[in-house]
């Protein structure tokens, strides 16, 4: 059911402005709308103020911004790999930035100051960029790159294991699970500085190539003798990847499946063609995944839910979907 | 007036040489046909032609060496239609012939009057104005080939080449596709068709270049280069050549001993 693509964004932006705004009036600690206009105004008291301020609106800002950042390199990727189960960590990428944020918990640097957890999770992720090139080469091939990216993410997820197994004590373990398992809370604007430019960076550098992505519909030498530059798309696409994801993932944790069942979610909406997605899946990852969060906080559970494992939960039905409709059982 | 030009090519993939010392001169107005045995080196010929795959010699297009090209600039001398005929997403037809334009285009830029004009001019010229809404991947082989060749013309290049454009499809469609490209052929592009049907290369095409492990063995007028004894030693078959018309047709009769 395609339809019109001005309708499309309309509506993904209103959606996105609903779960801004659930964001901001959903929390732990019930405020009234009077106080809430209060605190935005200027007037509000003290603790209103703190909650709205310095908790709420940047954890709202990271769900947009990391959800965008999410949609947007999953999309990029199922074009460039013409693979619709690409998503980031198919190229180790967030897992290679957990574990950059994994060592920070490990060796006790990301108590020295907030910024050195994101900042070594982004120095993992460009580390893993590094990586990549060196495995897959100079071949455009998109399978050299997978395997390449599994190589990566194996490696990166095993360093993970290390660091659990070897976790000095158990509270140590508990931080890095509670990391891993992806969330927003108690993030400030400090972790909004620093994702903020690496998701623009890395969300210019993932919308510069939509068209080289179209073009990659009839295969490489298709795409080349259309005057496609592959070496220099794969650079951008690689680097905006490790950049914008990197930084998302950096301050959020890992959450997986937003990057992977975005594009799947937007793509019957649009002409199906990868540069036709971007924008939309974007915008519907900042959707996605700030509605996710309001969830985690509506969700009354003993111990807190983690973002990570719900946006896990969403996957399951959008692929029973889609494989109901592989075997023509919908 | 566009022209493509060899001097002494050779091509290696891998350690394996593919083409060898191949020379020849290709100008607007003809339809040129590659054809030899499978491995002979058509394909890797064609790809060189485009800077896709590294070469040793000279490649022209006009003046330009096509190895210093900008990718950009070489597509909107020479349109390519690649062997084959795989989609990897669903898009429509229109969609599709839409990425002809892609060498006209900045990126991030949006489609203009001139190129909605090219589309559509490739859309009437392949007769496909009746398959514009559909799927791509659902249409038959040979609506898909006329399709692909609609991508390729709304590039609107003076020169196009086809990569075995008439694989797998029925004598009809075969028929279709050969005058399309002989139609461009006479309205001064020059287009190179890489072809194992001998008799519909001998059918439509101006000149032949008969190509034998890398090597250009013959080059000439299908009569010239269509003869028992090139097909003996190039195909290894004993081949009854026949005069149907103004053209050689090809009858195989057997491998040769």
């Amino acid at each position: 059911m395609t339809i019109s693509r001005p309708l499309l964004i309309a509506g993904l932006i209103a959606l996105t402005l609903a779960a801004a705004i659930g964001s901001i009036l959903f929390g732990p600690v019930h405020l009234s709308l009077a106080r809430m206009i209060a605190a935005f105004t200027g007037h509000g008291d003290r603790i209103a103020t703190t909650i709205l301020l310095e908790l709420r609106l940047p954890r709202m800002l990271l769900g947009l911004g990391v959800g965008a950042m999410l949609g947007l390199a999953g999309a990029a990727l199922q074009g460039y790999l013409r693979n619709p189960l690409a998503e980031p960590s198919v190229l180790g990428t967030s897992n290679a930035a957990s574990l950059g944020a994994v060592a920070a918990l490990y060796f006790g640097l990301a108590a020295l100051h907030p910024v050195v957890l994101p900042v070594l999770a982004v120095l993992g992720a460009l580390l893993s960029l590094a990586g990549l090139s060196a495995l897959a080469g100079r071949s455009e091939s998109p399978l050299t790159l997978i395997l390449a990216g599994i190589a990566i993410a194996t490696l990166a997820t095993a360093g993970v294991s290390l660091a659990l197994n070897l976790s000095p004590n158990p509270f140590a373990a508990m931080e890095i699970m509670t990391w891993l398992l992806g969330s927003l809370e108690n993030r400030s604007f400090e972790h909004v500085w620093i994702a903020y430019p690496c998701i623009a960076i890395g969300g210019l550098l993932l919308l510069w190539d939509g068209r080289a992505l179209d073009a990659l519909t009839l295969g490489e030498d298709g795409a080349q003798a259309l005057g496609v530059d592959l070496r220099r798309t794969r650079i951008r696409l690689l680097l905006g990847t490790a950049i914008g994801v990197g930084g998302a993932v950096a301050v959020s944790g890992a959450i997986g499946f937003i990057g992977l069942i975005v594009p799947h979610l937007v793509r019957p909406l649009t002409d199906r063609s990868p540069s036709a997605i971007l924008v939309p899946s974007a915008i519907g990852g900042a959707a996605l995944l700030t509605f996710a969060d309001v969830a985690v906080r509506l969700i009354d559970t003993r111990n807190e839910l983690k973002l990570g494992v719900v946006t896990a939960f969403l996957g399951v039905p959008v692929f029973l979907i889609h494989l109901m409709r592989e075997r023509r059982l919908w | 007036m566009v022209s493509i030009s060899l001097e002494q090519v050779g091509v290696s993939l891998g350690r394996r040489t593919v083409v060898r010392n191949a020379s020849a001169t290709f100008r607007a107005g003809t339809l040129a046909g590659i054809v030899g045995p499978n491995g002979a080196g058509k394909s890797t010929l064609a790809r060189a032609m485009l800077a896709l795959v590294p070469h040793i010699g000279r490649i022209l297009v006009d003046d330009a060496e096509v190895a210093t090209m900008p990718r950009a600039e070489l597509a909107r001398r020479v349109a390519y239609l690649p062997q084959g005929q795989t989609l990897h997403w669903p898009l429509t037809v229109e969609r599709l012939v839409e990425l002809g334009r892609l060498p006209h285009l900045a990126p991030m830029s949006r489609i203009g009057d001139a190129d909605g004009a090219a589309i559509e001019r490739a859309i009437a010229r392949a007769d496909i104005a009746a398959l514009r809404e559909r799927v791509a991947t659902e249409l038959s082989g040979g609506e898909r080939a006329r399709v692909l060749l609609a991508r390729a013309l709304a590039v609107e290049a003076p020169a196009l080449i086809a990569d075995e454009p008439l694989a797998s499809l029925d004598p009809g469609h075969q028929i279709d596709v050969m005058e399309l490209l002989h139609g461009e052929a006479r309205a001064g592009a020059l287009v190179i068709a890489v072809l194992h049907d001998l008799t519909m290369a001998a059918r439509y095409c101006d000149r032949l270049v008969l190509i034998d492990r890398g090597t250009i063995v013959a080059d000439g007028t299908p009569a010239e280069v269509l003869t028992p004894a090139n097909l003996k030693s190039v195909y290894g078959i004993d081949a009854r050549v026949e005069l149907a018309g103004d053209w050689p047709t090809v009858t195989a009769l057997g491998r040769s001993r």
